[in-house]
């Protein structure tokens, strides 16, 4: 006599199992199915196909009933199991069915996770799980109107695309900054994010749910922010659980999941568990490659086998037609490992490959996905990849006969094959030209064919077509790249920025094919500046990538302790300042005050936690930040001038406070130092400074491009000026060129000696429209810049930078060799 | 191993990275951008620097006083430069983060949070 098989669940996992069972012992079992559904076996992974309407159920039906028929199956439709005796050998449907078993196999899958918000039971919420689940969100849809997609992981995005192509305004809202942040880093969720915007489906990232709204049935979205969505419909997709219940009532051993060993048995010898339902060494699967795994390894073991399951390696594919994404097993980052960074701009293609030990442990890719079957399964067979490291990245169809000689690439390409695809270059245009011109600098080959010219990706391509057709006679590289991400040098960043308009840093990343993933503590800082710089209105500024004292607005010292300079407009104070000084001082024990170099007071030594209140303390007579920790305007140093000294020749002091009014708050690529001195006794030593003014009897010299630090440089005379109103605008003008026209972390000399004095004074003093619009421009990103940072932080902004953690009254001990690493457990 | 929660993923920010006060010293708990959290003592190897203040960059943080690089995974100075900061063991349980210490005096180990 058989063996009496019952199983609990009929989807994916059981049905592949049954069929590799059959294909090893076909009589060896009596089986029965009870399926909660009331459906035969369908492929649940083309839900999506079906809610975009491009698919039929029909079309995703695995098994048909003639399938269970043929093969003997007694399958209970629309009957969920309620109760198994481990004692009695017997399972209970809903409606009383009883089945005895000699093995039982739990294969209940998952439930969605709704979350715990009022109005969850509202009609028109509904999860995105099976066919039921389509048919509802189907009926709604063909009414129109507006839908939230709770959860942008892959199934809510799949669902809100699938909503969207059925003719409904979906907004999907997700908890993390990055949509799927469990398949993707951040680069790829950005590219993703922008290409589903691009469709027309709203995205709103660091959602938290705060409640469904409405009476009788949905009607919106309540965020805890106070946003108000409306809505006719809500998927909640924000995660799945497995669906333990049954095992748990039985007394099975449950963790997150089901436990089972490398058997897929559970703590009863009589009692397997697959599929989502199941929890093998810590980790549950949602995905149905595992899954498939599982099955066979079970159906092995229902066969009198020894297979054994080991876990697998994943990866994920996101059906939502026109976009092309693909992920597999880890891709983080770690010490170990190395990264192999493939950015395609023009084509909108992104692909990460994660190696360690010589071996692919992961990849991403997005726009171009064929190779995604091949590097996964150079990952799972953890094959040595040495070989073709160089060109891994390009896929397989680069394998095999790479070149030794990177110009030999080149030399190989037949004469029409295109180099630069922005301007139609083609290889025996640019070898022609240089041949006839007599080019020898990439600048040349620029100005002449165009080449390199737009995007600049094909650069490395120009320079070994310069260098084969040259031989030394050109000396490539000879613009330093900003950093190890990139070979592009600043002023080509900075370029492109411009001519690409790109306005976030993950933007300029992608565009510009950034080698690393999230660039280092050089590249970041820099990019920051240049966005803010070049789009005062638009761009979000990205705290995490400015330095500490920027980011703490004060200066960090050795201690770890901060320093604070409050603004002394001109280096003119008060006794009412002096006061609150002096008070703060007292009141939180600051160990040092220290006279600046630039006429104002530093309170050396304040712990980082007292920092806000410090600020609220000197806010109160009026003092504002001094940005002595900024690469931005610091001093204008100042002598007495015509109010009392008997040299002075115009109102030094005031015209210097007049300049930090004006000019305060702005970001520059580094920092700027200005001076104005009364006469030309100098003793504000203006000629010294990044900007100086020396007043004469006639009006202001305006001085430029000094330095008294690393190296010392006296002044160069831009021009001299009647009034105070031309001198600012010759000195704003100057400065908002700098700051378009600077490398980060260039001084303003620096700057001057690269771009040289005739182009500045060219620009600055002899084209006044073109002086008037460096001037507006500079005035127009002030209305951006000029908000006093300390008062803002007074005010509780930014808390979490001031405040610990926490706070341990304990002294715990480190533990002996410890391995610190943790990743982001659960859905 | 004891695990002490310390507070939630939430409360630090991506590429960022917060500090424990202990009475041994300060303890600096770094997320990444794709969301790993590691915990290392707030101490640079060169001169002893908060590295909790630094700019955090994929597994790695740079030194706000002398730009050293420090491995988060490793604990260990990369590039040229050699050290090794201690390391602390992390553990996300539903957004809640936990740190595991070796000794934990019992009678005080009672913790606040501060944020």
């Amino acid at each position: 006599m058989s063996e009496r098989l019952v199983i609990v669940g009929n989807g994916m996992a059981p049905g592949r199992m049954l069929e590799r069972l059959f294909e090893q012992e076909p009589d060896r079992y009596e089986v029965c199915i009870f399926n909660a559904e009331p459906r035969v076996n369908y492929d649940r992974i083309m839900l999506s196909p079906v809610l975009a309407g491009e698919k039929a159920y029909e079309d995703i039906i695995i098994h048909g009933l003639s399938w269970y028929e043929e093969h003997n199956v007694r399958l209970h439709r629309g009957e969920p199991v309620v109760s198994v005796d481990r004692e009695a050998g017997t399972v209970t449907s809903a409606s009383g069915i009883i089945e005895p078993y000699d093995k039982l196999v739990i294969a209940t899958g998952s439930s969605p996770f709704v979350l715990p918000v009022p109005g969850k039971n509202l009609p028109g919420v509904v999860t995105y799980r099976d066919l039921d689940d389509v048919d509802a969100m189907l009926a709604a849809a063909g009414e129109g109107g507006r839908a939230v997609v709770i959860g942008g992981g892959l199934l809510g995005l799949e669902a809100a695309a699938g909503l969207h192509a059925q003719g409904m305004h979906v907004t999907v809202l997700h908890l993390m900054p990055t949509l799927m942040e469990r398949q993707l880093d951040s680069a790829a969720g950005f590219l993703l994010e922008r290409s589903i915007r691009e469709r027309g489906i709203d995205i709103i990232t660091e959602a938290q749910t705060q409640a469904v709204l409405g009476t009788e049935c949905v009607e919106g979205v309540l965020l805890a922010d106070g946003t108000r969505l409306d809505a006719d419909l809500v998927v909640m997709a924000a995660g799945i659980r497995p669906a333990t219940g049954l095992a748990e009532a039985a007394g099975l051993d449950i963790a997150r999941g089901i436990c089972v060993d490398d058997a897929m048995c559970t703590s009863d010898p009589a009692i397997y568990a697959l599929g989502e339902c199941a929890e093998h060494r810590g980790i549950c699967y949602g995905l149905v490659a595992p899954l498939y795994e599982m099955a066979t390894v079970l159906a092995d073991r229902l066969a009198g086998g020894s297979a054994c399951y080991a876990g697998s390696v994943t990866a994920t594919k996101l059906k939502v037609t026109g976009i092309d994404l693909y992920s597999a097993g880890d891709f983080a980052d770690g010490a170990q490992r190395e990264e192999i960074v493939l950015r395609d701009a023009s084509a909108g293609v992104y692909k990460r490959l994660v190696v360690e030990d010589d071996r692919l442990v992961g990849a991403v890719l997005y726009g171009e996905t064929a190779d995604g079957p091949w590097f996964f399964d150079l990952i799972r067979r953890g094959e040595d990849i040495s070989a073709m490291r160089e060109t891994l990245v390009f896929g397989q169809a680069y394998q095999g006969g790479a070149f030794e000689d990177p110009t030999a690439a080149v030399a190989a390409l037949p004469d029409d094959a295109e180099i630069c695809g922005c301007n139609g270059v083609c290889k025996s245009r640019i070898v022609n030209t240089i041949l006839e011109k007599g080019l020898t600098t990439l600048d040349g080959v620029r100005a002449h064919t165009k080449a390199s010219s737009s995007c600049g990706t094909c650069t490395g391509l120009v320079e070994q077509l310069m260098t084969l057709t040259l031989g030394d006679g050109y000396q490539a590289g000879q613009v330093a790249g900003m950093c190890g991400c990139t070979d592009l040098g600043h002023d080509e960043v900075r370029r492109l920025i411009q001519a690409k308009a790109l306005k976030s840093v993950p933007e300029v990343m992608q565009a510009l094919e950034w080698r690393s993933s999230c660039g280092c503590a050089k590249c970041r800082p820099a990019l920051n500046y240049y966005l803010i710089c070049d789009w005062p209105d638009e761009y979000a500024d990205d705290y995490q990538s400015r330095f500490i004292n920027e980011r703490a607005h004060a200066n960090i010292q050795k201690d770890g302790t901060f320093s604070v300079v409050p603004r002394m407009w001109g280096g003119v104070t008060s006794s009412k300042e002096l006061r609150a000084i002096a008070d703060v001082v007292d009141q939180f024990e600051i160990p040092t005050v220290k006279v600046t170099g630039g006429q104002r007071i530093d309170l050396l030594g304040i712990q980082k936690e007292d920092l806000p209140a410090v600020w609220a303390e000197l806010g109160k007579v009026g003092f504002v930040s001094g940005h002595a920790y900024a690469k931005g305007l610091r001093t204008v140093k100042t002598c007495v001038g015509s109010d009392w000294c008997r040299f002075g020749t115009q109102d030094s002091t005031g015209f210097g406070a007049r300049i930090e009014h004006f000019m305060w708050g702005s970001w520059t690529p580094h920092k700027v130092k200005m001076a104005v001195s009364g006469c030309p006794r100098n003793c504000a030593e203006a000629t010294c400074k990044d900007v100086g003014v020396v007043c004469i009897d006639s009006g202001f010299e305006i001085h430029y491009a000094g330095a008294a630090g690393l190296e010392i440089r006296g002044t160069e005379v831009l021009t001299t000026v009647a009034t105070e109103d031309e001198a600012l605008e010759h000195i704003v003008a100057l400065v908002q060129m700098y700051r378009e026209q600077g490398h980060y972390l260039e001084r303003i000399y620096k700057w001057a000696k690269r771009v040289g004095s005739e182009t500045i004074i060219a620009q600055i003093v002899d084209d006044a429209e073109r002086r008037r619009h460096y001037f507006d421009r500079f005035v127009f990103s002030q209305r951006f810049a000029q908000v006093d940072p300390w008062s803002e932080r007074a005010a509780g902004r930014s808390h979490q930078e001031f405040t610990p953690l926490a706070t341990l009254r304990a002294a715990p001990q480190p533990v002996p060799a410890p391995r610190a690493r943790a990743a982001v457990a659960g859905a | 191993m004891h695990w002490l929660p310390v507070g939630f993923l939430k409360d630090i920010p991506q590429r960022g990275a917060r500090c424990i006060r202990t009475p041994r010293g300060r303890i600096a708990v770094f997320r990444t951008a794709d969301d790993h959290v590691f915990a290392l003592e707030d101490r640079c190897p060169h001169r002893g620097g908060p590295l909790s203040q630094g700019i955090v960059h994929g597994h790695a943080v740079t030194c706000p006083l002398h730009n050293w690089v420090i491995g988060l995974e490793s604990g260990e100075a990369l590039g040229a430069d050699e050290g090794k900061v201690q390391q602390y063991p992390v553990r996300i349980e539903d957004g809640a983060l936990l740190v595991g210490f070796g000794q934990v005096d019992a009678e005080t180990s009672q913790e606040t949070f501060a944020a």
